[in-house]
C-alpha cells in the first residue's frame, strides 16, 4: 500500500506558489458561494433536504433494494449481488467469461478501487483499462488516486509528460491541451475495441430503475456508446426514491463538487440501448456492492451511508490537503473516508483506527456538505470506538505529526492562537495546483477560531456517543 | 449469486432492526424548492442561448449561420443525420463535404456530427439527447464538434421539467458545454473524450 509522507509536498513550494494558493482558495471560496447563494433563495435548505432524503434511504434499505430490484428487471437489467470484494469481482468476471470478453473500459468507479477488479482480472488475462484522464494517468504509472474527484491532485505536467513520453505516447510535452489530446487519441479506439466497460453509478431511482450516470469528460458516455456490454458496480446505498429527486441532487452534486451548474454530463439509463440504436450495450448488468456497508448500517455512523461522492469536504479539510489523500490508504480520503475506511473493515477496524483521530474537527466538511453529514460527531463517535476497544496510539505515521496536533486539544488550540493556523499551515504546504482550478470549491473555511473554541468545548467535555448528540 | 443476495438483505435488516424509529421522507415539492429566486421574466431562448454561452457552448441563430460558424472554424467534412440535413442542406455550399452515413472506422475524419436533440434547458445551457431521437451515440460524441437541432417546442426552462419529461427512453443524455477536464494541475481543458464545441441551433 503506497503512502505518501506528509512532508513530500511541502517540497518545491516557492513563495509564489504560495501566494496563488492563497489567491486560488479564495476565488474558488467565493466562486461556491456565489453559485449556491445566487441561484437559491436558502441553499442551506436544500442541502438539509437532500440529507433527509438519503438519510430516509439509509435507514430503509431493506424495502428499497428490493424494490429497485424488481424495477431493473422489468427494464431489462440483469441484477447481481455481492456481499464482499471478492465475490464483486467474480461477479464481474463471470459475466465477461460468459461474453467471452477479454478487453474492458472502465469508467471512474470507486467501488472497482475498493474491490480491486483490475488486478483480479488481470490475474485472468482481461485487461482493463481507465478512461478518466486521471485514472488512466495513475493505471499507466501503477500509483493511485489521490482524491475522489481529482486523482492526479499530487501529479505535476512534467511528470505526466515524462510518463506519456516514457509509454510512447508522444514526445515530451508538458502542455496541458497536449497531454489531454494525446489521451483523446489513444483512448478513442480502445472504448472502440473493447468487449465490455465498468462504471460507477451516481444514483439509482428506485421508483423507476433509472441509473444515473455523471462526468465531465464524456468518457463514460462513450464507454456506453463504444462497448457491447455494461457492468455497473454499484453500492448498494447509491438509490434516491423517485425520478423527480434527481434535480435536487444533480444541482447539489455538480454545486459542490465542481462548483458547475450541472455536470457537462449527466446520463440516465433505463436499460439497454434501444431499438433502431446502432451504439451501445445490448446487455446491462447491476452488481450491487456490499462489501463492509451493512456493517456501517449497523453501526452508529450509518449517516455516512448519506455520501453523494462530490469531494467537497475533502476540499475544504486542512488535515486532507496537509496529508494527501495517500495517507488514508484507501479509495476513500478525507473527512468522508475517516468514517467511511475503518467502519468498512468491519472486525479489521483498527487498522484504520487513526485515520479518525486525525481530524481538527472545524466543522467545515459538515458545512459544505451537500447531503448535511454530521462528520465531526461522527468522527468523535469513531475515537470512542476506538477507544472502548482499546486502541491506543493516535496515528503516528502514515497520518504523521498534523494527526497528533489535531488530536491534541491544547497543542491544536495553541497553534491556532491568532486565529491564524489555517491561514498559513495548509495554503503553505498544500500542493499549489489543487487550487487553481475552474472547477474549484476549496474554499479555506472562513476562519471561525471562537465557534471551534466553543464547539470543542462542549464537545471534548462531552464526547457524543448517541445518535442525538448533534452538537 | 442467490446466496449474496439474502445474505446482503439479511445482514441490511439486522442492522435496520436495531433503530427504534426510521426516518421518514421528507415532504416537499420538487420544483418549488428547486426554484431559483428570478429577478426578471424569463425569455427561454435568450436565458438558454445565454446560459450555453456560459458553459462555453456556441448558440446559433439559424441554419444560414451555422454554416458560417463552422466554416469560420474551418470545420468542412462532417456528418449529418438524414433526418435533419433536408432543411440544413440550402445553406452549405460546395465547400463542405457532408455525409449522411456515419461509419464507425471513419470516427476520426468527422470534424462536425449534427444530429437532432429531443430537447434543451435554459436555466442551464442543456441539451438532451435520446436513444429514439438524436441518432446514434457516436456521432453527437466522437466528432470535435457537436451540433445539435433542437425543436424550439421543447425548450424546458428548467430542471424540473425536464426531469419530468425523460420519459421511458431506454438512454437519454444531458450535455451542458463541451467536454470538459482540470485533471492536469487544475488547469480547464475541452474536449477531452467528447466534443471539444457544442454548437446548438433551435428549429421550428
Ligand atoms: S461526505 Fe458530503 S461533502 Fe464529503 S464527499 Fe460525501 S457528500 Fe461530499
Amino acid at each position: 500500500m503506497k503512502t505518501q509522507p506528509i512532508d513530500a509536498f511541502a517540497e518545491g513550494m516557492t513563495a509564489e506558489m504560495r501566494a496563488a494558493v492563497h489567491e486560488g482558495s479564495k476565488i474558488g471560496h467565493e466562486k461556491r458561494t456565489k453559485l449556491l447563494f445566487d441561484h437559491y433563495a436558502n441553499p442551506n435548505r436544500l442541502r438539509q433536504l437532500a440529507g433527509e432524503i438519503k438519510q430516509h434511504v439509509v435507514e430503509n434499505l431493506d424495502t428499497y433494494l428490493p424494490a429497485l430490484e424488481s424495477r431493473l428487471v422489468a427494464n431489462g437489467v440483469r441484477v447481481h449481488w455481492a456481499s464482499t470484494a471478492e465475490s464483486a469481482c467474480e461477479a464481474v468476471h463471470g459475466i465477461l467469461k460468459a461474453r467471452g470478453a477479454r478487453r474492458l473500459v472502465k469508467a471512474k468507479t470507486m467501488v472497482s478501487e475498493e474491490i480491486e477488479l483490475e488486478k483480479y482480472l488481470s490475474d485472468r488475462g482481461i485487461e482493463s483499462l481507465e478512461t478518466d484522464l486521471g485514472e488512466f494517468i495513475v493505471q499507466l504509472d501503477h500509483d493511485r488516486p489521490s482524491h475522489i474527484i481529482k486523482p492526479i491532485m499530487h501529479k505535476n505536467r512534467r511528470q505526466i509528460a515524462d510518463l506519456f513520453e516514457r509509454h510512447g505516447l508522444g514526445p515530451y510535452d508538458d502542455e496541458p491541451a497536449v497531454i489531454t489530446q494525446r489521451a483523446r487519441q489513444f483512448l478513442r479506439h480502445k472504448y472502440l475495441e473493447a468487449d465490455a466497460c465498468v462504471t460507477g453509478a451516481n444514483f439509482m431511482v428506485a421508483e423507476t430503475g433509472r441509473m444515473v450516470i455523471v462526468t465531465n469528460e464524456g468518457n463514460s458516455r462513450f464507454c456506453l456508446a463504444g462497448t457491447p456490454c455494461h457492468i455497473a458496480l454499484v453500492g448498494i446505498e447509491k438509490i434516491v426514491p423517485a425520478d423527480r429527486d434527481l434535480g435536487l441532487f444533480l444541482n447539489l452534486l455538480a454545486r459542490s463538487g465542481t462548483a458547475q451548474q450541472l455536470t457537462v454530463y449527466n446520463e440516465f439509463i433505463l436499460g439497454p440501448r434501444g431499438a433502431g440504436q446502432p451504439d451501445g450495450p445490448e446487455e446491462v448488468h447491476v452488481v450491487f456492492v456490499d462489501n463492509g456497508r451493512s456493517d456501517v448500517l449497523a453501526s452508529e455512523c450509518r449517516d455516512i451511508l448519506r455520501c453523494i461522492r462530490c469531494g467537497a469536504c475533502l476540499n475544504v479539510c486542512p488535515v486532507y490537503r496537509q496529508a494527501s489523500g495517500h495517507a488514508y490508504r484507501g479509495p476513500y480520503s478525507g473527512p468522508v473516508g475517516a468514517v467511511l475506511s475503518p467502519l468498512m473493515l468491519g472486525e479489521r477496524f483498527a487498522e484504520k483506527a487513526d485515520l479518525p483521530k486525525a481530524s481538527s474537527l472545524c466543522g467545515a466538511c459538515n458545512e459544505v456538505c451537500p447531503v448535511d453529514i454530521p462528520i465531526p460527531d461522527l468522527l468523535l463517535r469513531l475515537r470512542d470506538k476506538a477507544f472502548a476497544l482499546g486502541i491506543r496510539s493516535p496515528g503516528t505515521p502514515p497520518m504523521g505529526a498534523w494527526a497528533v496536533l489535531a488530536s491534541h486539544p491544547v497543542a491544536w488550540r495553541a497553534a491556532m492562537a491568532g486565529g491564524a493556523i489555517l491561514n498559513y499551515l495548509p495554503t503553505k504546504l498544500v500542493p499549489v495546483r489543487a487550487l487553481r482550478a475552474w472547477e474549484s470549491s476549496r474554499d479555506l473555511p472562513e476562519w471561525r477560531g471562537g465557534a471551534f473554541r466553543s464547539w470543542f468545548k462542549r464537545h471534548a467535555k462531552a464526547p457524543a456517543s448517541g445518535p442525538n448528540d448533534h452538537g | 449469486m442467490p446466496d449474496d443476495r439474502d445474505q446482503i438483505l439479511s445482514r441490511v435488516r439486522g442492522a435496520l432492526s436495531q433503530l427504534p424509529k426510521r426516518a421518514a421522507m421528507p415532504d416537499y415539492d420538487g420544483a418549488v424548492e428547486l426554484a431559483r429566486s428570478r429577478a426578471r421574466p424569463i425569455d427561454p431562448v435568450a436565458e438558454f442561448a445565454e446560459r450555453l454561452k456560459a458553459v462555453n457552448g456556441e448558440f446559433v441563430a439559424g441554419p444560414a449561420e451555422l454554416a458560417a460558424s463552422l466554416r469560420g472554424h474551418g470545420w468542412t467534412t462532417g456528418y449529418c443525420e438524414p433526418e435533419v440535413w433536408p432543411s440544413l442542406a440550402p445553406h452549405f455550399d460546395g465547400s463542405f463535404a457532408v455525409s449522411t452515413e456515419f461509419r464507425r472506422e471513419r470516427l476520426d475524419d468527422y470534424q462536425f456530427g449534427i444530429t437532432r436533440a429531443v430537447g434543451a434547458i435554459a436555466e442551464t445551457g442543456t441539451i438532451i439527447l435520446s436513444d429514439g431521437a438524436s441518432g446514434r451515440r457516436l456521432a453527437s460524441l466522437a466528432p470535435w464538434a457537436h451540433v445539435s437541432v433542437i425543436p424550439r417546442a421543447r425548450l424546458y426552462l428548467d430542471i424540473p421539467q425536464a426531469i419530468a419529461a425523460l420519459g421511458s427512453d431506454p438512454n437519454s443524455i444531458w450535455v451542458t458545454g463541451p467536454s470538459k477536464t482540470a485533471d492536469v494541475e487544475g488547469i480547464l481543458i475541452e474536449g477531452v473524450h467528447g466534443p471539444g464545441a457544442e454548437i446548438a441551433l433551435l428549429l421550428g
